[in-house]
């Protein structure tokens, strides 16, 4: 089985603050990582490739830094990496940026394709579901299971608000997978050791199978026209006194509120 | 077809089970406002089996048109089935705006609608609007939205492609108030199913939710966060919301602890929810959870450490032990309901 995963590079938006003077994002010294949710569809591909052999490889579209994750993936047991970097995918929205993955995917021989359900820079959930419209697979989100049957059906689970729902897939199909189900493996020592030995494949957009009017900026529906920092409110009264005084304030302003 | 020619604002009209869910009557409200700013109509789409009694609901939320498309094949969403459908009744209107409910229907609906379309699509939106643009005067669709995990909001814009669409999650936006009787079309739509695409069946569908309500839909939350500790903790957080008439809500860090059950937690990968009253009793405010609670009327904060970034968000901050306080107010509010 051949087995692709789309990952992709990220800020840790955990580690993001804002400047209390300047009132703009910080951005020095934030971690770069591998998108927790796609960090999990990866030991999904892996925990698939342990069970069943699987040649898997990774994908992602990124500035040359993004390599860094294409090493960690190495190291943690992946066959194959891409990296797509060319100035052409600048400026690409999330249909775009399916565009471009979809394009390299169309290159490669594949059973599966698993994508992280979001990535915590944007948070939009669009990449994994548009990628598989452009490629014409079946896609299933908020995948937290999936197993492969002999005929080439995959028994998928998936989490909704309310319900965990059983899936089965006929064929290929793209599955976005949540992070919490599954707990990445550690990368081990002679992966690291082997990780820099290993070739990162770097494709410009000449390699994908495109129409490159539809890359980056230009093949971008959606355009940003502002951004900002988030408004904070005016800060409240904020009081250091005894528990006793604490529950009279609260009181008083409950009623005050009509609250109780 | 020239952009100007795409007129109406659309709404899919989610229903899980044959419920319409809360988010499609937030989405109407919203695009009622949209729609008058603009001159058009609110028109939505209402999938499913037997769902059909529902669309005069619809109209009594704000939408003046409502597409039914009632067949066995839509009883379950599933992807491709529930795309074919939304995509032809697309490019047979012509809609200017589509709004979807950022549920997980609506995040694996959305995007596949998009790519057909080959159009723009702008997620969890928080905010939309119609607005004028200087140099022209025309009308603009513009949704903002948070991105870097909250830490900087967006405005996008979808200038040269039809429709523009956004999700929205659900308790983001306002319902209007129920106009019985108003008046309205149904329109049953027939969809041209290709069934050589339906790769995907449902074997099993499990119920997991532990929460008989919704603490989106309660007026006041009393929240824990980590230093609530456990269960024990929770439990005083409980009487209090008893006294109060309210919910227990929570945090992620405990629900990721496995103290408290997913559906409780308000946050970016929680719900979002804006009571009359938010109690933050333990929660130090990662900008993830003001993301899910920061609209709240009136939000009082209750934490040891005054460093904490809720009390930046708190309307009344009490810097404290909660598991001293939280009982004493309990009992003193018991005393107070009997006066």
């Amino acid at each position: 089985m051949n087995i692709i995963v789309c990952i992709k590079q990220v800020p840790d938006t955990t580690e993001i603050k804002i400047d209390p003077v300047k009132n703009t994002l910080i951005r020095e010294g934030v971690p770069s990582i591998m998108n927790p949710d796609d960090k999990g569809g990866l030991e999904l591909a892996l925990q698939m490739k342990d069970k069943y052999g699987a040649n898997v490889t990774v994908i992602t579209m990124g500035p040359p830094q993004a390599d860094l994750i294409l090493r960690e993936a190495f190291a943690m047991g992946v066959d194959r990496a891409i990296l797509l970097s060319d100035r052409k995918f600048a400026g690409a929205d999330t249909l775009a940026t399916s565009y471009a993955l979809a394009g390299a995917i169309k290159t490669l021989d594949y059973d599966l394709i698993i994508a992280g359900r979001q990535a915590i820079d944007g948070d939009t959930a669009q990449v994994g579901p548009e990628m598989a419209e452009h490629l014409g697979l079946p896609q299933v989100s908020y995948v937290i299971d999936a197993e492969r049957e002999k005929n080439g059906n995959f028994i998928v689970k998936k989490e909704n608000e309310d319900s965990v729902q059983t899936l089965e897939v006929e064929g290929k199909c793209v599955l976005t997978v949540l992070a919490s189900a599954f707990e990445a493996r550690y990368m081990t020592v002679a992966g690291i050791v082997d990780a820099y030995d290993k070739e990162v494949e770097v494709w410009g957009a000449d390699k994908l199978d495109v129409d490159e009017n539809k890359l980056g900026l230009k093949g971008s529906p959606t355009k940003v026209w502002q951004s900002f920092p988030k408004q904070l409110k005016a800060p409240g009264e904020v009081f250091e006194v005894s528990e006793e005084e604490a529950v009279e304030i609260i009181v008083k302003k409950l009623k005050e509120k009509h609250l109780i | 077809m020239d952009i100007k020619d795409y007129k109406n604002v659309y709404v899919f009209a989610e229903q899980r089970g044959g419920t319409i869910q809360s988010v499609a009557y937030e989405l109407l409200g919203k695009a009622r406002d949209l729609a008058d700013a603009l001159g058009e109509k609110v028109v939505a789409m209402l999938l499913g089996y037997n769902v059909k009694d529902q669309a005069q609901s619809l109209i009594e939320m704000g939408a003046d048109e409502v597409l039914v498309a009632d067949c066995p094949e839509l009883k379950d969403y599933l992807t491709e089935q529930y795309s074919q459908v939304v995509y032809q009744m697309i490019t047979a209107g012509c809609p200017s705006i589509v709004l979807y409910g950022a549920t997980t229907i609506g995040r694996d609906l959305a995007p596949r609608i998009a790519s057909r379309l080959k159009t723009g699509l702008t997620a969890d939106c928080t905010k939309l609007e119609i607005g004028i643009v200087e140099e022209t005067g025309e009308k603009q669709f513009r949704s903002t939205r948070p991105a870097f995990g909250g830490n900087l909001m967006a405005t996008i814009l979808c200038p040269n492609t039809r429709p523009q669409m956004s999700t929205v999650r659900p308790g983001v936006m306002q319902k209007r108030v129920r106009e019985a009787g108003r008046k309205g079309t149904i329109t049953m739509f027939a969809p041209k199913f290709d069934t050589s695409k339906f790769k995907v069946k449902v074997i099993e569908t499990k119920m997991n939710c532990k929460c008989a309500d919704d603490i989106a839909d309660a007026k006041i939350l009393v929240s824990g966060g980590r230093g609530v500790h456990d269960k024990e903790g929770f439990n005083k957080l409980q009487a209090l919301a008893d006294v109060l008439g309210g919910m227990v809500s929570s945090s992620r860090a405990m629900v990721d602890a496995g103290i408290m059950d997913h559906c409780f937690q308000v946050g970016q990968t929680g719900k979002t929810v804006r009571p009359a009253l938010y109690m933050a009793c333990g929660i130090s405010g990662a900008i993830q959870h003001l993301a899910g609670m920061e609209e709240s009327d009136f939000i009082i904060a209750i934490n040891k450490d005054k460093y904490a970034p809720i009390f930046s968000a708190a309307d009344l901050g009490i810097v404290g032990d909660l598991h001293k306080i939280v009982p004493m107010l309990t009992e003193r509010l018991k005393k107070e309901v009997e006066k």
